[in-house]
């Protein structure tokens, strides 16, 4: 379907399409996350990239957290969609030991990222992308492409393209819970 | 001066993970000062669009068709209508294409071209989305062969 005439409608098609997901949401309002059992989770690749400051960000500094790993860039118009709701996570849980790194893929690289992030007031790390790790983490192909990571450093939730705000709360929440758990599974 | 309208033909280059394919390039025949309409045709994969070449906002990608053919020489890339469409992500309408559409370029052919074929290369590039995710910017190369008769 091509974007939509009426404003809205893609919210609406993204809504039909999150409620397709096994586990995503039911009549009851209860949802289920959409996180993949501890058992069967794969480590996240490390990686050490430049954010904004020049300063290197690396994945395995943040194990013990739960991290939302996005990977957009600033020509992608579904990806400025979650940006606003990814602060908002920031904001919300990061206390509970939570964090977003933003991985942007712009070829222009920080020439235009970085007037995004000041003009946008994005409040979360941002890094600048590579090849490299796209590979890393299966190529990339679409954006945005998001990784729910435990705090033991494994992939909890893949999400690719856009996904409802409620789907990546219920994930996070999840998550932040499993915390005890998953902090058992990295020792 | 003669006007000829030349269609490349609709097989297949395939781009962009298959979302997009332009027709192959197919043999030009043209003379000395003939100004040659040649029609690029594109065809997205139902759900995808592409920005126009003139997108509403500045941080989209529009789509950009470039050719190296001399001794011709490009006259005008005229790129079709666009159509308008929201978004949930910008306040302005978003100017795409979609489905099939056409690029034509004019180029002439100088008055002192040599005879005998031309080895002309055109470049598009595009990026391509539906409504729930982006794919990269891509460029294209379409091969063009011009016989100056």
């Amino acid at each position: 379907m091509p974007i939509s005439t009426r404003r809205g409608l893609l919210l609406c098609s993204t809504a039909l399409f999150v409620s397709a997901l096994p586990g995503c949401s039911s009549g009851s309002g209860r949802v289920e996350a959409a996180t993949k059992p501890t058992g069967v989770r794969k480590a996240a690749p490390d990686f050490a990239l430049r954010d904004r400051n020049g300063s290197t960000a690396k994945l395995s500094d943040y194990r013990g957290k739960v991290v939302l790993l996005n990977f957009w860039a600033t020509w992608c118009g579904p990806c400025k969609m979650e940006i606003p709701w990814f602060m908002q996570f920031e904001q919300t849980y990061r206390d509970r030991g939570f964090a977003v790194l933003g991985v942007a893929m712009d070829d222009e690289g920080w020439e235009v990222v970085k007037p995004y992030i000041e003009s946008h007031k994005i409040n979360y790390r941002v890094m600048l992308g590579n090849d490299r790790v796209a590979e890393q983490y299966g190529g990339v192909d679409s954006l945005p492409t998001t990784f729910l990571i435990d705090r033991a450093g494994r992939i909890a939730a893949t999400h690719i393209g856009l996904v409802s705000r409620r789907s990546y709360e219920d994930d996070i929440r999840q998550l932040l819970d499993d915390a005890k758990g998953s902090q058992h599974a990295a020792r | 001066m003669r006007l000829a309208s030349v269609f490349l033909l609709p097989a297949m280059i395939w781009g962009q993970g298959s979302v997009l394919t332009v027709a192959p390039v197919e043999k030009v025949h043209g003379k000395r000062n003939d100004v040659l309409a040649v029609k690029l045709l594109a065809q997205l994969r139902d759900g995808y669009h592409v920005n126009s070449n003139k997108p509403n906002e500045e941080y989209l990608i529009p789509i950009k068709l470039t050719w190296q053919a001399e001794p011709l020489q490009v006259e005008e890339v005229a790129y079709p209508k666009a159509h308008a469409v929201k978004s949930g992500f910008s306040e302005n309408p978003l100017s795409v294409y979609s489905g099939a559409f056409e690029i034509v370029t004019r180029m002439k052919v100088p008055g002192n071209a040599p005879a005998g074929p031309v080895l002309a290369t055109g470049k598009l590039r595009y990026q391509a989305c539906n409504d729930r995710m982006c794919l990269p910017p891509k460029t294209v190369d379409v091969p063009l062969t011009i016989y100056i008769q």
